[in-house]
Parts: structure tokens; C-alpha cells; sequence
């Protein structure tokens, strides 16, 4: 047990005497959280637009003032011919315009048919979307408020609820996708460097030839990135309530401890990866596409996973993080108990093990 | 009782490309509290051995022990119980020399105070540095350090894979007279090394070539193995001499060694007049000629030439 201490003790002082490294262990997750909460949001906000409007009436303009004082749009530019739009858009200063034609208020209370034009970037296909959406539900409430009057005989009213997240907030997605992520590159790419760095320094033939057994070796090395992980989930967990007000509504222990368990798979799999490479570059660039990639692409936090074609949902099945993604969103956003992730949590665990087993089977006792 | 016996050991290297032949059926056998010099130029096998030894590489074929046990069945027993430095320095650069040396007491279940004074001589050397990071000690002192981390657990047979390569003179002088000491303390001790000079310290040494042990004797024994007269010759301009040697036809090798040429004739017999007859007929100045004894060198260049 001792021998065991003492190779921890020594695993420590390896991380602590590499600051850099340390600082980018510790930092990168708030910094992923900072970027993805801040910058690299999927939000639709403040979007510029023009209005190119004929008529000039009473209607345009009540209209016009309830888009641009809409928060999904930022009015910045009237224009005064199609041409304009046109040129607009070429320079890239606006995602939508809308046009009103000619006697667009006597159309509608004459002829009871009136026409808008909405016109938008589609380059980026969701984005114009969305933004013709927003823009026509709310010509939709202007309509619904001018129809208050009368009664019509038919009419069906949508009605909206968004559950779990009723402020359409990017940051309840991506949350538990930055865990995931963290984790999987901290465990995993950490240990896997870690363990091929004692290949590449030549120290492993000293340890091998020493009475400690691998398994012992291998435990050794990754103990201190596991207390790295729980810092890590603390301080992602902290981030999201404390600066991006996403709750954690579900039981915290029981997130705690899906976690831990995510954080051994990780590191399985890091033990895997550095049974077979031979310098820190290989483990890095093997982690990097055998892990990052996938657990970007296939966990449904960028993607849904749904929209894929088959074979590759069937893929995303293999991908531990897809698994815990489901689970801290289920538990962290929807606020599910462990009746509703056990599944996911069987399967996790199951992948842990065989990760675990085969990487401790595979690792080589002898050089080469 | 032999503490190392080595038999027949084939071990080949394969890439996609080629097959290296490393060790071509190499057999010896070191006796218990020996030094025993594995001599030879790099790719000479030398490393092989240690790993296999170490168990830290499966040999084709052949079959070897240590202390008794067999290096393929036994591998834990021998793990517990030999000391290896291997040729690369392979401790951690980050940990000072103390942690380091804490390190290895550890994890062979020893501590330093229980066998300082076996690493005592060196360890005092290195004492004053003991809190410098390992990666900023000199060749001569990382080296002292590995031994140290090497004996801690007073191993039975010790391994040493070309421990003085890129050390300083004084400091090999000083490493050797380590494994003197070393010896007396019952260990058994094989070394490999590069350094032909070397080769006299040891007990035993085989000479190796190419994955093929050429001999194995003590060091006087092969010297007196060299049975022809050996002179040395120089002059003002040696590489013409060299060359003017090596035209004649009875000559049967010339060598340069330090400021001399070593120079060996086919057959024996008038030797001294044969060189002063080529140094006159060359018009070389400030000639110098004179009969030496074999240096272990010589006689690993004449085994080469066979």
C-alpha cells in the first residue's frame, strides 16, 4: 500500500511541477463554458434587419415598431428600393429584410388580403429559419390583436409551452455537453499522455523491472486526474448556476455520481489508448480523433442525434458521452430521478467495465 | 554458483522491411559476485542481452536465468530481486535527486536509511545536490543518481547498461571504483560498455561483434590470446603513413590508436627493419618505432578481422 502512496505522491508532483499544464487542466473547462455560454452561442438575438416599406401607413408602422422592439431584432437600416436590399445584403450588414407593398393598410381593410415579404440570408439555412419564424408569429399576434373585434367562426390557436427550459437558453444544451467534453478530454487524453510519457522517458522499463504489479502502475496514474475531474465538474457545475442561471434541478449526488462513474470510463479508455502508442503525440492525436471528435459529434450536443443517417446513429451508440449526455440532461435540466437514467447508467457502466478489463488484460508487462 | 547463465539466445527484429538479426546464439555465464564486461561497439547486441535478462524482451529462442530463475517463467522473481540502469538516463527530470531516490526505495518496499550504507559512497556525492531537479544534473551525477536508484533494495545481480557513455574521465574513474566496491559487497554486477579501456577493470569479459560473442576470457587472458608482436610506429605525417603501411604486402593490419599506429605483420620475423625500411623508402620525418604489448583493442581488431 505503500508503494502505491508514494507513486500517487509522485504523480502529483509530476502535474503540479508542469504549471502550464496544471492552468490548462484547471482553466480550460471555465474557459469552454465563458466561450460556449458567451460567444459561441446558437441563440437567435439582436439580429440585424432592414424594412423596405411602400405604404407608409398606420398599419407598417405599428408593425415595424413591434419587430424592431422585438429582442430578436435589431432594426438598422430603411431602405427605399429593391435594389437596396439587395445591396445590403451583399455587404452583409443584415440577416432579414422586410418588405410592405404599396397600400398595404387599405389592402387589408378593404380587400381583407394583405401581403408582407420577408426576405433572408439563408446562407446559414437554420438562422434564416428561425428568424422568419420569430418574424411571422409576430405579424401573427399583430393580425390575431386586429381580429379581436370580430368573431370568426374557425379558428385554431396554437398554443406554445416550452418544458424544462421556457427561455430557449443555448446553455441548457450545452452544459452537460461542455461536461462531458471536459471530462473526456481531461481523464482520457491526460492519463493516456501521462502513462505514454513514462514509455517515451525510458522510466517504464525501470518500473517494470520492479516488484509493482501493472495494475498498480496503472491505477497509480490515473488517481491524480480523477481529483482533477471532480475540481473540474465542481467548477463547471458552479459556472452554469452561479453565471449562466442554469439550474441544477435534479438531485446533485445522484449527478455526482453518474459523473464519477463517466470520469472512470474516460479514463479506461485513456488507458486503452496508451497500451498501444509509443510517444505522447501518437496518444494525443489517437485521443484527440478516437475521442474529442466523436463525443462533439455523436453525444447530440451539437448534432441531434436523430437527424443522422442510421448507420451513424447506430454509431453514436458506441460513444460513452452520448450516454452521459442524456443523464446529466436528464437529471441536471429535466430534474429526473435515477428511475429515469438507470438504462443509460447500466450501459455506461458496462462500457466502463470492459474498457477497464481489456485495458488492464492489454497492458504489456515486457517492452515491445 | 553462476548467477547469470545465458544459453544460446537468438533474438531477432522485425520490421515491415527487414529482419535485424540482433543476437546470433549468444551463450555465457557469470559467476556469483562477478563483474562482467559485455564489450562492444553500438548495435553489438549488447542492450538486447540487458533487456532480455531483465526480462523486459522475450528472446526467439535460447533460454536464460538469473539467480536461478528463468527469464520468461520466473519474470516476477527476477523483477523483485535484480537492480537495472539501462543506457538511456531513465529517471524522472521533474523530481529532485532525493524524491527520486525516495521513489525507488519505495516501490522495491525498502527505504533509504535501511541500505544507505550501500549507496553511501556515491549517494554523498550527490548528497549536496539533493533537492535539484534530476533533468539539471551533470552526465557524471545523473548517472551516480541511477545507481543509487539501482541498489537501494541491495539487489543480487546488477545491470548496467552502458553506465559511463558520456561521462567525463574522472567521473568513469570513479564509477568503476563504485562497482569495486560494489563487488565486495557479494553483488554480482554485469556491465556493457563501448569503451575498450574499460574492459581491464572487469573480471570476465566477452567481447561482442555484431550479435556474436567473438570471445570470453578475463582481461589478460585475451591479451595473452594476442600471440604475434605488435608495434607502434608515427611520424610527422601519419595518415600518408598509414597509408604507406597498409600498401605493404606483409603487413597484416594497421590501426590507428591515440598518436601511434598499431601495426601487426602476417609473419613475425624482422619486423623492426620492415617498418624502418617503409619509413625510409617514404621519406617520413621524426619517425618514431617501437614494440608495445596488446591493449584489449588490438586484440578486438584482430578477432573483427578473423
Amino acid at each position: 500500500m505503500k508503494q502505491f502512496f508514494i507513486f500517487v505522491k509522485k504523480e502529483c508532483l509530476h502535474i503540479l511541477r508542469d504549471p502550464r499544464t496544471l492552468f490548462i487542466l484547471i482553466f480550460m473547462p471555465i474557459a469552454q463554458i465563458v466561450l460556449y455560454g458567451f460567444a459561441l452561442t446558437t441563440e437567435v438575438k439582436n439580429s440585424r434587419i432592414a424594412i423596405f416599406d411602400q405604404s407608409m401607413d398606420e398599419a407598417t408602422i405599428q408593425l415595424t415598431a413591434e419587430i424592431s422592439s422585438s429582442k430578436y431584432f435589431n432594426l438598422v437600416k430603411v431602405v427605399h428600393s429593391y435594389e437596396e436590399i439587395e445591396a445590403t445584403f451583399k455587404k452583409g450588414t443584415i440577416r432579414m429584410a422586410i418588405v410592405f407593398p404599396r397600400n398595404f393598410r387599405f389592402d387589408l381593410l378593404h380587400s381583407n388580403h394583405a401581403q408582407i415579404q420577408l426576405i433572408a440570408d439563408a446562407s446559414d439555412p437554420n438562422t434564416a429559419n428561425t428568424l422568419a419564424n420569430y418574424a411571422s408569429s409576430i405579424i401573427n399576434d399583430y393580425q390575431e390583436a386586429l381580429n379581436n373585434n370580430t368573431e370568426l367562426p374557425y379558428t385554431i390557436k396554437t398554443q406554445f409551452r416550452m418544458l424544462y427550459n421556457p427561455e430557449l437558453k443555448g446553455a441548457y444544451n450545452f452544459v452537460p455537453g461542455v461536461m462531458a467534453l471536459v471530462l473526456m478530454l481531461v481523464c482520457a487524453m491526460m492519463t493516456s499522455i501521462a502513462i505514454v510519457k513514462e514509455k517515451e522517458m525510458g522510466t517504464m522499463e525501470v518500473l517494470l523491472v520492479s516488484p509493482l504489479k501493472p495494475f498498480m502502475i496503472i491505477i497509480a496514474k490515473t488517481i491524480p486526474y480523477l481529483f482533477v475531474s471532480f475540481f473540474n465538474i465542481a467548477s463547471i457545475l458552479l459556472m452554469s448556476v452561479y453565471v449562466l442561471d442554469v439550474p441544477i434541478t435534479g438531485n446533485l449526488g445522484l449527478l455526482l455520481l453518474e459523473s464519477i462513474l463517466f470520469t472512470i470510463t474516460s479514463l479506461s479508455l485513456g488507458i486503452l489508448i496508451s497500451n498501444s502508442a509509443q510517444t505522447q503525440q501518437v496518444a494525443m492525436f489517437t485521443s484527440m480523433m478516437s475521442l474529442f471528435l466523436p463525443t462533439l459529434l455523436f453525444s447530440g450536443f451539437l448534432f441531434p442525434v436523430e437527424n443522422m443517417p442510421l448507420p451513424l446513429q447506430l454509431l453514436s451508440n458506441i460513444v460513452p458521452a452520448k450516454w452521459y449526455y442524456i443523464i446529466v440532461k436528464s437529471v441536471m435540466i429535466k430534474g429526473l430521478g435515477f428511475r429515469y437514467v438507470w438504462k443509460e447508467t447500466l450501459i455506461l457502466m458496462g462500457m466502463t467495465i470492459v474498457l477497464l478489463t481489456v485495458s488492464i488484460r492489454n497492458f504489456k508487462i515486457r517492452l515491445a | 554458483m553462476q548467477s547469470v547463465i545465458v544459453e544460446n539466445i537468438i533474438k531477432n527484429y522485425r520490421t515491415k522491411k527487414e529482419t535485424v538479426e540482433a543476437l546470433k546464439g549468444i551463450s555465457f555465464s557469470v559467476d556469483k559476485g562477478e563483474i562482467f564486461g559485455l564489450i562492444g561497439p553500438d548495435g553489438a547486441g549488447k542492450t538486447s542481452i540487458f533487456r532480455i535478462l531483465t526480462t523486459l524482451l522475450l528472446a526467439d529462442s535460447g533460454a536464460a536465468t538469473v539467480d536461478g530463475f528463468d527469464v520468461v517463467k520466473d519474470y516476477k522473481k527476477i523483477r523483485n530481486r535484480v537492480g537495472y540502469m539501462p543506457g538511456r538516463f531513465s529517471l524522472y527530470q521533474d523530481l529532485s535527486v532525493q524524491e527520486n531516490l525516495e521513489f525507488f526505495a519505495a516501490i522495491f518496499n525498502t527505504t533509504i536509511r535501511e541500505n544507505y550504507n550501500l549507496i553511501k559512497d556515491i549517494y554523498q556525492q550527490i548528497e549536496p545536490f539533493k533537492t535539484r531537479k534530476a533533468g539539471q544534473l551533470s552526465g557524471g551525477m545523473k548517472q551516480k543518481l541511477a545507481l543509487s536508484c539501482a541498489l537501494i533494495h541491495k539487489p543480487s545481480v546488477l545491470f548496467l547498461d552502458e553506465p559511463t557513455t558520456g561521462v567525463d574521465a574522472v567521473s568513469r574513474k570513479e564509477f568503476w571504483e563504485m562497482l569495486h566496491r560494489l563487488k565486495m559487497e557479494g553483488i554480482t554486477i554485469l556491465v556493457s560498455t563501448p569503451y575498450m579501456d574499460e574492459a581491464s577493470l572487469c573480471d570476465r569479459v566477452a567481447l561482442m561483434q555484431k550479435g556474436v560473442i567473438m570471445t570470453i576470457n578475463t582481461p589478460a587472458g585475451i591479451i595473452s590470446g594476442f600471440k604475434k608482436p605488435i608495434w607502434a610506429m608515427r611520424s610527422s605525417e601519419m595518415y600518408r603513413l598509414m597509408n604507406a603501411v597498409k600498401e605493404d604486402e606483409t603487413v597484416e593490419s594497421c590501426f590507428p590508436f591515440g598518436q601511434y599506429q598499431h601495426i601487426v605483420f602476417k609473419n613475425p620475423g624482422n619486423d623492426e627493419q620492415r617498418l624502418q625500411e617503409i619509413a625510409r623508402k617514404g621519406n617520413f620525418t621524426q619517425v618514431e618505432i617501437q614494440s608495445i604489448r596488446p591493449n584489449i583493442e588490438d586484440c578486438f581488431m584482430a578477432l573483427m578481422q578473423q
